[in-house]
């Protein structure tokens, strides 16, 4: 089954294995007709309606800033709505290093955030740490501390790469299963998995 | 200069005066305090600008050298180096009472070095964490991430504060302290934030609507850019400067490439030369957009961001056109620039000067000529000209308070002194003149832009350089105007391909110091206001 | 002119003939709750969409494009979400209170809405001071943000309500002082009766010089009634992150967002009832096949289009002026506005007593 969004042609987008094989495994128990399409609708209006939380720390964060301006223009896919508070925003968009000192914050604004929520890791230091990877205090990458969706390279990225990137999102959205099935609680436990001291700590 | 040695010498006989890049003094840390009130107070020297504070280690002993200016003498440079042997417990005389901006900056080295500042008045760390074990600038620092893993928690006791008090005998006492009282209501500001301009956090202690008292908590951003340069070459380290001050990314690259060429003694061709100005004068017209638009942004006026972001937009193509990326372009390199210049370079820079002029006038007209935006700056965080030298802080924060500090008119690098351009002063002392200064730096860009566009010489766009690049033992520093100020670059070396200290001296990092003293007394709004006003970049500060 | 009222009696009639009067009017009730709700959620919808539009052209920029033809699908979308959003209750805060709060909210503004009229017999409560009733419930809402301020337990929304309770109360003063100034030319509160005086003109052009002030003072207090810009310090995002709704998040912070949007076209209402001739067609007097053309456009699209435009100027401001801060805001209420408009209450019933009005 192909994943479709309006603003892009599958065919565009490079790793259309990964999203197939989500489809087939996500799809593997099957649903119900009605709960499907309901799924679909709720799925329509998440990935249409992705409200980001302002979170730039360094030079990514100028290139977001373009991208909200009037050449690249983020108001047409509906992403413009950026709202400062975590409760009221949908995806965390980390964008620049992340330190020791900040990564508590970060961990701490995505709880804030509410469910359905998804993390972008933005540029070459959300990605591994970048050009800053060696240093004594910077986290390699911000996966360490949270489940990331989606990864944009760049140093910074281009406003074009935000759009993919975001575009993606879009699609990884429209595969998710609001009802029953295999949906985001996954990734929570396998990322509880993945570091059993936190279990006790999120809840 | 040696009018100064000779002043020098006879103040304090015991001093050590050696010629090299700057005058260098070295004093013996007990001689310290009284000779460093002697350089501010003594006629005829007026040392009132402390441009830099370097933390050393040079393995057998732990040291700071200050880089101090005068402007009353035509901006003559000194360095003045002290050192302790001590590595438990080294402790250096603080000057923060005599210098306002040795503050912060001698936090960083607290922080950096584990030295101790004696009559400091808050000796906590500043950019890293106050949990944070061993000091990671020392050469002995261990790396081991188990040592410092990757925290969950936020930091406990951040209220908690020491001073080390020198009594009448001599002896030091370690006095425990509070930022801010038990009954004070604190509002956290940051470090996610929308208008801290990035990931800066202020806790303001406000009484209703009134800031009482402003502290900064730095280092969220802090990557550690002068350790990782430490153990890299100096080609290598040339695209830190680019993620630094984002938004002065030409001229603090060449500044570094300066100072690098300086140490090697390389003639960079002219070619060379006039594209670098060009380009720092692009970038810092670009830089200025940005704060214009991030001002009004600020202050609520929204509509006004996007149109400074248009032509910000154009600036970006030129940029993208020859450097190959609309930011962190890695141009400069040492010797010349990495690239030739795009067939539409010409072209394209005649057209942004042909349009900034009315362009300027709709940015009155859209934010600065309306009432309101102008009682929103008019009259908020003043800053007189004895407190911007004693903070210094430079650039058009500085120059908004009637402080003539442009490097490029005091101490003329690559072609300036050939150009001709004012320095735009301003006598409001206040946001309002500070966002002015800004406004008109763009014009004066343009004129700058405007006589270089016709006339960029034929030749080489870069030197023959060796493929390893060794300086020889020695230090340098080096200064250029950035977008926000004095930029200034450190390098020490011992003959390796590596540089055994490197120093960025960001103005920013001045900038913040002084959001206590222009915020206290206004209101929570205003707060915003200054910040956006003294338009400091937080990756700057950090590095 | 068509008069909706036709329509309702026949409806009336209807049910009356089958069903005992105690049920008829129960299921009108619920008839016109349920139209209430639908026209609340509909308007509200548009006005978000209409607001991110115009805001996008002021910016050079297209707004949403993307979702649906020129975007109308967007606000569905995100609703859709919005309605699915976790609802996060938080830890050491006066739960009752603070979910209470946007319910509050909600509640005044559709019961607000309730009381405009829509068109030529298109009105669900006919009060003799209905435009007084509007005023008293609009007040009702700066209770809501006060309670959603404290209930949430947070420095920023506590500043952000404290400067709302401050605002609101402060220019309801001149909001009011600016009806009253019109109530005192039409010698009625009656909604019904203030539309079908201005059949001759609009009040704005019958009152002249006084309605025209009234008029400008009406807009400069509706704006920061409605807290929006130049009058936005209780949201302000650059100070206060999203000011006293920064802790609600899924439906309850819906609520606000619907409310804010639906709060503007309310105050456009008033402002086109007692200003603009409400759904009254635009007449001028002797021109009478002009007036007969201006009839056959139906009253409900007089009503909206007014409404519309007024909505249009305050986004304008929005979208135009740099944010006050506090303590220029209150000056300028207390130490200009105000004298002002009880100044020109004055002139008016001076205009009105020596019969200086058309």
């Amino acid at each position: 089954m192909e994943v479709k969004i309006k603003s892009m042609k599958h065919e565009d987008f490079k790793d259309n294995e990964y999203i197939d094989s989500l489809v087939e495994e996500l799809n593997a128990t099957g649903a119900n007709v009605m709960v499907g399409k309901l799924d679909q609708l709720i799925n329509w209006g998440i990935s249409n309606s992705l409200w980001p939380l302002c979170f730039g720390t360094s030079c990514c964060a100028i290139e977001f800033m373009s991208l909200g301006a009037a050449r690249y223009d983020m108001a047409r896919f509906g992403f413009e709505v950026a709202r400062n508070s975590p409760r009221q925003a949908d995806y965390i968009m980390v964008q620049g290093t992340i330190v020791h000192r900040m990564a508590p914050v970060v961990r701490r604004l995505y709880e804030q955030l509410a469910e359905p929520k998804y993390v972008i890791a933005c540029g070459g230091c959300a990605v591994s740490g970048g050009p800053f990877k060696n240093s004594y205090c910077v986290v390699p990458g911000v996966d360490q501390i949270l489940p990331v969706d989606v990864y944009i390279p760049g140093c910074p990225p281009r406003p074009e790469a935000f759009f993919y990137g975001l575009m993606q999102l879009q699609r990884k959205i429209k595969v998710q299963k609001f009802f029953g099935g295999v949906n985001r609680k996954e990734k929570i436990s396998e990322f509880f998995e993945k570091h059993p001291e936190e279990e006790g700590r999120i809840g | 200069m040696s009018e100064i040695k000779e002043i020098i010498s006879r103040i304090l006989p015991s001093a050590v005066i050696t010629e090299g890049d700057t005058l260098m003094v070295t004093v013996e840390e007990k001689d310290w305090y009284g000779f460093a009130k002697a350089l501010k107070e003594t006629k005829g020297l007026e040392f009132d600008v402390l441009s830099a504070v370097v933390g050393m280690d040079w393995k057998d002993s732990l040291g700071v050298i200050y880089y101090l200016t005068s402007t009353s003498r035509g901006w003559d440079v000194i360095s003045v180096k002290v050192s302790v042997p001590d590595r438990e417990n080294p402790m250096i005389h603080s000057v923060s009472d005599l210098w306002k901006v040795a503050n912060f900056q001698e936090r960083e080295v607290y922080d950096f070095y584990g030295i101790k500042f004696i009559n400091h008045p808050d000796m906590r760390r500043f950019f890293l964490r106050n949990d944070w074990k061993g000091y990671p600038l020392r050469k002995d620092y261990d790396a081991d991430p188990k040592l410092n893993p990757i925290p969950t928690e936020d930091e406990a006791n951040e209220d908690a504060t020491v001073r080390y008090v020198e009594d009448a005998e001599g002896n030091v006492k370690e006095v425990p302290g509070k930022v801010f009282e038990d009954d004070e209501y604190v509002v956290n500001i940051g470090p996610q934030h929308p208008s801290t301009h990035g990931v800066m956090r202020f806790r303001a202690s406000v009484d209703g609507e009134i800031v009482k008292k402003v502290d900064v908590v730095s280092g969220y951003i802090h990557r550690g850019i002068e350790k990782l340069s430490e153990g890299l070459t100096y080609p290598q380290i040339l695209h830190f400067t680019d993620r630094m001050d984002y938004m002065s990314a030409h001229q603090n690259r060449h500044c570094l490439c300066m100072c690098i060429e300086k140490a090697m003694g390389l003639e960079v061709p002219r070619r060379a030369q006039v594209i670098r100005v060009m380009m720092d004068e692009l970038m810092r017209i670009s830089s200025h957009l940005l704060s214009f638009g991030c001002t009004a942004m600020d202050l609520g006026a929204t509509t006004a961001f996007f149109y400074g972001f248009r032509e910000r937009e154009m600036i970006l193509d030129i940029f993208e056109k020859t450097c190959g990326a609309r930011m962190s372009m890695n141009y400069n390199v040492i010797g010349g620039v990495i690239a030739d210049l795009h067939a539409d370079f010409v072209k394209d820079v005649k057209e942004l000067i042909s349009i900034m002029p009315s362009r300027l006038k709709e940015y009155h007209k859209v934010f600065s000529g309306n009432l309101i935006a102008k009682n929103r700056l008019k009259k908020v965080g003043h800053l007189s000209k004895e407190d911007a030298i004693n903070y210094a802080i430079t650039g058009p924060s500085g120059r908004g308070s009637a402080w003539s500090c442009d490097c490029r008119k005091k101490h003329p690098y690559a072609i300036y002194s050939e150009l001709d351009f004012e320095e735009v002063l301003e006598t409001g002392c206040d946001s309002y003149s500070r966002y002015m200064v800004r406004m008109k730096e763009i014009e004066q860009s343009c004129r700058i832009l405007e006589q270089l566009v016709d006339r960029i010489p034929e030749g080489d766009i870069r030197a023959q350089v060796p493929k390893v690049i060794k300086l020889p033992a020695g230090s340098w520093y080096q200064q250029v105007e950035a977008s926000r100020g004095t930029f200034g670059v450190y390098i020490e070396s011992t003959g390796d391909k590596n540089p055994y200290r490197v120093h960025f001296q960001s103005p920013c990092f001045n900038l913040v110091g002084v959001m206590d003293l222009t915020c206290s007394g206004y209101m929570i709004a205003d707060l915003i206001t200054i910040g956006a006003a003294l338009d400091f970049v937080i990756p700057d500060i950090d590095r | 002119m068509f008069n909706f009222g036709i329509w309702t009696s026949e409806l009336n009639n209807f049910l009356m003939g089958f069903l005992p009067e105690w049920a008829t009017v129960l299921v009108e009730c619920v008839i016109i709750a349920l139209l209430v709700l639908l026209t609340y959620t509909v308007l509200a919808l548009f006005y978000i969409l209409y607001e991110r539009k115009l805001c996008a052209w002021f910016q050079c920029r297209l707004g949403p494009m993307r979702v649906g033809k020129w975007g109308l699908l967007q606000v569905f979308a995100d609703m859709f979400k919005i309605l699915i959003k976790e609802l996060i209750s938080l830890k050491d805060t006066d739960r009752f209170l603070f979910k209470l709060a946007p319910y509050l909210i909600i509640t005044s503004s559709v019961v607000m809405l309730a009381c405009l009229p829509w068109g030529n017999g298109l009105q669900i409560i006919n009060y003799n001071i209905g435009i007084f009733f509007i005023l008293a419930v609009s007040s009702v809402g700066v209770l809501g943000i006060l309670l959603a301020g404290w209930a949430s337990n947070n420095k920023y929304t506590l500043i952000g309500a404290m400067r709302s309770g401050a605002q609101m109360i402060s220019y309801e003063i001149s909001l009011g002082l600016a009806i009253i100034t019109i109530i005192v030319f039409a010698g009625t509160m009656n909604i019904n009766e203030l539309v079908w005086a201005q059949d001759k003109a609009w009040f704005i052009f019958r009152g002249h010089i006084p309605a025209i002030i009234a008029f400008l003072i009406y807009v400069v207090a509706a704006t920061a009634e409605t807290n929006r810009g130049p009058f936005d310090l209780p949201e302000a995002e650059h100070e206060l992150t999203a000011g006293y709704h920064t802790e609600y998040s899924g439906i309850h912070f819906g609520f606000f967002y619907l409310a804010e949007y639906l709060n503007l076209f309310i105050v456009s209402g008033v402002a086109s009832l007692m200003f603009l001739g409400g759904w009254m067609p635009l007449h001028i007097p002797g021109w009478d096949s002009f007036n007969n053309v201006m009839n056959y456009i139906p009253s409900v699209v007089w009503f909206l289009g007014k409404s519309f435009f007024v909505s249009y100027v305050i986004i304008w401001f929005k979208w135009t002026f740099p944010r006050v801060r506090i303590d220029q805001m209150l000056s300028f209420e207390w130490k200009y506005l105000m004298p002002l408009s009880l100044a020109n209450l004055v002139l008016m019933a001076v205009f009105v007593a020596l019969g200086w009005h058309f």
